[in-house]
């Protein structure tokens, strides 16, 4: 098992090289570039300012040395600076992260309090009213446009009832608040944006909980229990329950990525600071070295991510062996 | 950093902010007006923008959030006006030599940078030492390449020699001064921790800034000219446009930008009037077509006459402004003195458009209501960016109009990276809908000039005229705003003559802001000129710290 991580790591590096080779070839290869984008129509600017601008961030050299140069600095963790603001891109990350850590991971962790239980009961009882029910519901959640919810809960519990704020993360006199005052501040900001991200993804996590669910529960061993007299509840939470989730901890692992990359049309509509939005303002303004370090660490926790389950799975499936026993 | 523990926000119902505001007008009859020597500073003013600010050094910010911000912060040695007019403001006085090479500024004497030190002459040298520099990556450089030498002649005077005489000299050393003191210690003034947390010696000094969410300034009651009205200055972003009127309506923020649609029909609501006052004024922009004079269709100056005829101005503000635009004939502000107020040309007729198109050959042999030359049918490409769908109506009117006289008319609506990258800079167009904002200086090199057709001018269109040429350099040369003015309503006259564009409308500027606030005055600048003599009557404060 040592040997098979420690190849899967090592892996990690030629996969990180061909990746970023790609991002950075693909945000050059668009038509425009930082400096364009920047002063594009802007006669207050003239064309020696603009080479300026390109030789002051390099972007008057060759593609491969630009590359190479960033691949340079990034050996040494240094992501360079935004052309947009010339703050540290890892700052720039650092500052954004955490808004996004939050709401990710209570959305995560609502929606698996919710579609996990809700799974399970619709496949015990499948083809109930309650299964019919909530197989709607869940859909209806994952065919409506996302950012219409957002704004219809906003204009409902927000703007017309005023029970939680319209829209921000933290108030600009966050820091007159008491530091009770604070947390139950963040906590009445988070309602909106995590019934808005969780409603919508309710639908992938219960849907396959359930079919694994219908699944394990018509495997024989399921019916010898039952033979064997064991009470209902015992054969669905001990004996099923464990062999359905197996699913969910490929999609877990998968899920990863997001927790950190974030969702820019729901940062956009609840002014989340989060790095959703720092991804996609960055992409929209050519700044290739916030571009590269947003995706870069998304590609590395998409790589963990998915090492992280296969390596779960070998240890809940003892069928998953990933050496050859001696 | 700020230093108060507690605040206090009030909610106001809405009927009582209602009998608020008739108290608020009592309170301004002379017999209660409020002295505004003795005001304290106090409540909060919270505006939003889509997006964050990136710099907070003048020479360097260049989108408008950066630029409003530091326009708080900081002074120029001259600033714009109420009525647009160059007035003195870190400088007392100034004088121009008669050659109008030297400039001499007396500078005001009072003035403290908001850490204390004195503000002096070689704050000034150093701050456009710095913008020459290219080290310093100034977007701005051009603007000041035509100094020669900047003297230090006494502690509070400063001179400005330049190679030749320029005129936009005045409006252009109106550039924010940075304290020489807290930069000459930093190698890179782009990386300083002081473009991110800044010192200058404005209105309003720094105080917090959380990345992506919000900037909080607070009033300076040192500054020279007065203490602000307003402690807190606070600038949100909210990304998306719907939430940001939502938040307004709702009292999360005190003034928002509104667009036309938002300014007729949003704001009917009791919520709304009840709350927000509406504000409309010029803004220093038009919308223009522009057509490619390299193009052989389009080189014809009778098809260009004929194409603008054909437009109805007013219909097309009316319809796709709500009402809110003026009708444009020229390249300057309609409320300088630069623009010519007695051109008036292509007032809609579209028969002398048909009549002009019969003269230029184009007619329709074929009767499918095209018109035809040589056999080719009239087709033209329009292009213009994506995003923008004030303008995108305009263009679906114009091929409408253009239709009725035999015109076949082609929208072709691109991102804005690829508009630029593939149609302006390889100038790969027929015709463009696009809008200019015009600056203060009506310096019109950079668009009209043809020495800007190549190296990444911005004369995209190819327009050459050698009168035009001399008129636009002679304007930079000429000191004298009357002299220049002239000089500027002959290149208006020719412009409106050729044809190269056809110059549509100028749109409005929109903006709600919540009735607490007193002291505004929507002037030719803007409303927020005058931002530091508003202030917010006791008995309406709203944040109480």
């Amino acid at each position: 098992m040592r040997k098979y991580i420690i190849k899967r790591l090592l892996l990690v590096i030629p996969m990180l090289i061909g990746i970023s080779f790609l991002l950075f070839l693909v945000m050059h290869l668009s038509p425009s570039d930082p400096t364009a984008v920047r002063y594009g129509l802007n006669p207050e600017v003239s064309n020696s300012a603009r080479e300026n601008f390109n030789k002051l961030y390099g972007l008057d050299k060759p593609f491969l040395e630009q590359y190479l140069n960033w691949m340079g600095r990034f050996a040494r963790m240094d992501f360079g600076n935004s052309f947009i603001d010339d703050a540290p891109v890892r700052e720039k990350i650092l500052s954004r992260l955490p808004a996004t850590l939050l709401l990710e991971m209570v959305s995560l962790f609502v929606i698996l309090l919710i579609s996990l239980p809700l799974g399970i009961t619709s496949a015990v009882k499948k083809g109930t009213k309650f299964d019919n029910i909530s197989t709607i519901t869940v859909f209806i959640g994952y065919a409506m446009p996302t950012f219409w919810l957002a704004l219809v809960l906003i204009y409902i519990f927000g703007y017309k009832l005023e029970w939680f704020p319209i829209s921000g993360m933290n108030p600009w006199y966050f820091q007159y608040l008491s530091g009770f005052d604070k947390i139950k501040d963040v906590l009445w900001h988070l309602v909106l944006p995590v019934a808005a991200t969780s409603f919508g993804s309710l639908a992938v996590l219960s849907r396959y909980s359930r079919s694994s669910m219908i699944e394990i529960m018509e495997q024989q061993y399921i019916m010898t229990a039952r033979a064997k007299g064991l009470t209902e509840n015992r054969i669905i939470y001990v004996h099923a329950l464990k062999n359905a989730l197996l699913p969910v901890v490929t999609i877990l692992g998968l899920s990863l990525p997001g927790l950190i990359s974030g969702s820019f049309i729901f940062e956009t509509i609840f002014a989340w600071p989060g790095m959703g939005r720092l991804g996609y303002e960055a992409i929209m303004n050519y700044d290739y070295p916030v571009v590269m370090g947003v995706s870069v660490m998304a590609t590395l926790l998409t790589l963990f991510g998915i090492l992280i389950a296969d390596i779960t799975y070998a240890f809940v499936d003892p069928r998953i062996r990933y050496e050859r026993k001696k | 950093m700020v230093l108060c523990k507690n605040i206090k926000i009030i909610k106001r119902p809405l009927f009582a902010l209602q009998t608020a505001v008739v108290l608020l007008l009592v309170s301004c009859s002379p017999l209660y007006s409020q002295e505004k020597e003795d005001a304290i500073p106090r409540d909060a003013y919270v505006i939003s923008s889509i997006g964050d600010a990136r710099v907070l050094l003048p020479m360097l910010a260049d989108d408008a959030t950066s630029a409003g911000i530091c326009g708080l912060i900081y002074n120029g040695l001259t600033k714009i006006g109420r009525d647009l007019n160059i007035v003195g403001d870190l400088a007392e006085r100034w004088e121009i030599s008669g050659d109008g090479l030297i400039i001499t500024f007396y500078l005001k004497k009072n003035v403290k940078w908001h850490d204390g030190a004195a503000f002096t002459a070689d704050d000034v040298k150093f701050s456009f030492e710095k913008i020459l520099d290219t080290a310093s990556g100034s977007p701005y450089i051009s603007g000041y390449t035509d100094i020669k030498k900047i003297e230090v002649v006494d502690k509070y005077t400063v001179r400005f020699e330049y190679k030749q005489p320029y005129s936009g000299a005045l409006v252009k050393l109106g550039m924010g001064i940075i304290p020489k003191h807290i930069f000459e210690k930093e190698p890179d003034i782009r990386r300083s921790v002081y473009a991110r947390a800044p010192i200058g010696t404005g209105p309003y000094r720094f105080s917090k800034w959380e990345s992506g969410q919000y900037m909080i300034l607070e009033a300076n009651e040192g500054y020279f000219e007065h203490a602000p009205g307003i402690k807190y200055y606070v600038f949100r972003i909210i990304p998306d446009q719907s939430v940001e009127f939502l938040e307004l309506v709702s009292g999360g923020i005190d003034a928002m930008r509104l667009n036309s649609y938002q300014y007729k029909y949003r704001s009917e609501t009791p919520e709304f009037s009840g709350r927000i006052n509406k504000y409309s004024t010029l803004a220093p922009t038009y919308t223009y077509i522009g057509y490619n004079l390299k193009d052989p269709v389009l080189s014809d100056l009778r098809v260009r006459k004929a194409l603008s005829y054909a437009i109805n101005k007013k219909e097309l503000i009316d319809a796709a402004l709500f009402g809110f635009g003026e009708p444009c004939t020229g390249p300057f502000r309609k409320d300088s003195v630069y623009y010519d107020q007695s051109v008036t040309m292509y007032e809609y007729d579209p028969e002398k458009a048909k009549t002009l198109l019969a003269e230029a050959g184009w007619k329709d042999t074929d009767g499918d209501g095209i018109l035809e030359k040589d056999g080719k049918e009239f087709r033209i490409e329009l292009v213009t960016n994506q995003g923008n769908q004030e303008r995108e109506d305009v263009a679906t009117i114009v091929q409408r109009e253009w239709a009725k006289v035999g015109v076949k008319m082609e929208i072709k609506v691109v991102a804005w990276a690829a508009f630029l990258d593939q149609f302006i800079d390889k100038k790969k167009f027929q015709a463009i809908l696009l809008a200019w904002v015009i600056p203060i200086d009506p310096d019109l090199y950079a668009v009209w000039h043809s020495d800007s057709i190549e190296n990444g001018g911005l004369n995209s269109i190819s327009y050459s005229n050698k009168e035009v040429d001399k008129l636009i350099e002679a304007s930079r040369r000429e000191l004298n705003v009357e002299k220049n003015a002239a000089i500027c309503h002959k290149i208006h006259r020719i412009l409106a003559e050729e044809a190269p564009y056809t110059f549509l409308f100028f749109g409005y500027s929109q903006i709600g802001i919540n009735k607490r606030f007193s002291g505004v005055d929507p002037a030719p600048a803007g409303v927020g000129y005058n931002f530091e003599d508003w202030y917010v009557d006791e008995k309406e404060v709203k944040y109480k710290f």
